[in-house]
């Protein structure tokens, strides 16, 4: 990524400064910011520094990468934790019921539910929910973030509608594996003894059933919550929502190496976070992997 | 509660054996090509899909045959006929600039079919090379290609796209290598799979026994029993790439004006919903319906490819 990163064509020194400005001026940033050193100096200068928390300073604004990602992190974390409600609310319901009856309407309206959120553009669907709530109705603002502590009412309605967005595709997605989990479990050889030594249909549900089906649904969590964290740039601009995926899209328009190299760290330490701790879920919910 | 009754996951499938080639049948000597005409008639005979590939040739002839089908030019300005609500005259209404937005969209469908196209081919010849090195060759090999796949894998795909652009500059051609970038690291993992699942079967072990080279194995007996899923994977990642294409024109970074591609048209409609909702309305739909109709086609695709719902079907059931 760090090579990646430097392969930007452009220079961002010259971006930082603006249309006027001197030698010399040029040549400390320039220095202050160590671009006039070797790439593999650079590297493991930077890598050094990002160990001990130091990710360095925005090129841009000046201010220090770990000051600006810790602004748009609570904003970030908001929306992705919102968004997986939203969809978990959608999908265990839904994928559960249309795998208890199966073929049936419910089944029918679950696949047509999902397949539409699976294939609607969620920029698209934020625009139409601004057009409909903010424009028509005049119901929610059309977009911007309020801290909770600020105004919990006000943070609410501004994140209604993009928490509904990326949280319908989001569900979409869950409640296929929901469905195809919950199938596979009901056509298990322990659920058929289970049914067969006459336990109630409740305990063998909840004990044989979803518990088999938890194991696919934590894995599908987990990757779209990492999606969520790091992902969802279009659904933030359309919400002008100012979230991490904003500030990684300005860091590449403005060659910001610093604040790109700061936010794709920590998209890829949210990604081993999350599979950490989704393997760790697995041998609490799964008794067989512990041993 | 009615459970659906599913054969063991370790179950050979007809005519092919088990998946570890230990106890290989009668049935296995012969590779299990996949029956073309069978899998077309059951694709036929699920209304879905049927309805969706019908629906997506039509788009594709619209593409085609763009200059034919639009009403007008796409780009041809009228100051007097601007942001014209639909009517008979131009019924997806018209932009700011007095531009018709059904022959906008038709030309778009042209632009982004393109890019899906040419993003996928790539990520599909790409992804699937690296699969087949990594799954028949194992060891050094399948671990140095897959660990840059995982690496790639890793990053945001919107991001990743967005870098690779950033460093080839904007354009359709830029956004379909960047979508196919990102698509790569998918289709070296479902080919790889794949590849685990035929590669010791007792077809390839007697090709290799008689002197077969390792590019005949690969080519005339792994890749095309490997290749349903991978037949599958394409038509999914088709619509992935054209939601993909729409968002980076969205942002600004892939097709650039005055070339009509939905994701712009959708950007440039933003700013007038309020005052005029069918600027964004009819492109949005648009890709909609084309993602939809790919999407139906994947699952269909899988439904008809796959033995064991083949089976299932064939006997009446789901």
């Amino acid at each position: 990524m760090f090579a990646l990163v430097h392969l930007v064509p452009g220079d961002p020194v010259r971006l930082a400064l603006g249309t006027r400005f001197s030698q010399e001026s040029y040549d400390a940033l320039r220095e202050r910011s160590g671009l006039d050193q070797p790439l593999l100096e650079q590297f493991f200068g930077w890598a050094g520094r990002a160990l001990s928390g130091d990710l360095g300073v925005s090129f841009r604004s000046g201010e220090t990468v770990t000051s600006q990602i810790a602004e748009r992190l609570p904003a970030t974390l908001t929306l992705a934790l919102a968004s997986i409600l939203v969809a978990l609310v959608i999908a265990i319901p839904l994928g559960t019921i249309s795998a208890l009856r199966p073929r049936s309407i419910i089944d029918r309206i679950a696949t047509v539910i999902s397949q539409f959120g699976i294939s609607v553009p969620d920029f698209w669907m934020g625009i139409v929910l601004i057009l409909v709530f903010a424009g028509t109705l005049g119901w929610l603002p059309s977009g911007g973030y309020v801290p909770i502590s600020e105004d919990p009412g006000a943070w609410l309605q501004r994140l209604l509608m993009p928490a509904l967005v990326t949280g319908v595709v989001s569900g979409s997605v869950i409640t296929r594996f929901v469905r195809s989990s919950v199938l596979e479990a009901l056509g298990s050889d322990h659920v058929r003894t289970a049914q067969a030594k006459g336990l109630p249909t409740r305990q063998v549900f909840t004990w044989h059933v979803l518990r088999n089906a938890l194991l696919p649904l934590v894995t599908v969590t987990g990757v779209q919550l990492a999606y969520l964290l790091s992902g969802v740039v279009v659904v933030e601009i359309v919400f002008s929502w100012p979230g991490l995926g904003q500030l990684a899209l300005q860091a590449v328009q403005a060659r910001d190496y610093p604040v790109l190299q700061g936010a794709i760290l920590l998209f890829a330490l949210v990604f081993l976070v999350i599979n950490l701790v989704v393997d760790l879920l697995y041998t609490a919910i799964d008794p067989r992997i512990r041993r | 509660m009615t459970g659906q009754p599913l054969p063991p996951p370790d179950a050979p499938i007809a005519g092919q054996g088990d998946a570890k080639g230990t106890s290989p049948g009668p049935t296995t000597l012969r590779p299990a090509r996949p029956r073309w005409r069978e899998t077309l008639g059951l694709l036929a005979r699920n209304p879905t899909a049927a309805v969706a590939s019908v629906v997506l040739l039509l788009i594709v002839v619209l593409a085609v045959f763009d200059d034919t089908f639009a009403p007008e030019g796409a780009n041809e300005i009228s100051v007097t006929d601007r942001l014209q609500s639909p009517s008979w005259s131009h019924p997806f209404g018209t932009d700011d600039l007095g531009r018709d937005i059904l022959s906008r969209v038709i030309l778009g469908a042209s632009v982004s079919l393109k890019v899906g196209f040419l993003a996928v081919g790539f990520a599909l010849v790409a992804g699937t090379l690296i699969g087949l090195l990594a799954g028949y060759y194992g060891r050094w090999v399948d671990d140095v290609l897959m660990r840059v796949m995982d690496m790639l894998f890793a990053f945001p795909a919107v991001l990743l796209a967005i870098a690779v652009l950033a460093v080839r500059g904007p354009g359709s051609g830029n956004t379909a290598l960047a979508i196919g970038i990102v698509y790569t690291p998918i289709f070296a993992r479902v080919t790889r799979a794949s590849v685990l699942g035929v590669r010791e079967e007792v077809y390839v072990r007697a090709s290799r026994s008689v002197g077969a080279s390792d590019w005949r194995i690969l080519t005339r007996h792994i890749l095309p029993n490997a290749a349903p899923p991978i037949i599958v994977q394409t038509s999914i990642s088709l619509a992935f790439a054209v939601l993909a294409e729409a968002a980076l024109s969205f942002l600004g970074l892939g097709t650039q004006p005055p070339n009509p591609s939905w994701g712009l048209m959708l950007a440039e409609g933003r700013g007038y919903i309020e005052l005029a909702w069918w600027l964004a309305f009819f492109p949005g739909m648009a890709i909609f319906l084309t993602v939809l109709c790919f999407n139906l086609l994947g699952d269909g695709l899988r439904d008809a490819l796959d033995p064991r719902q083949r089976t299932l079907m064939a006997g009446g059931g789901r």
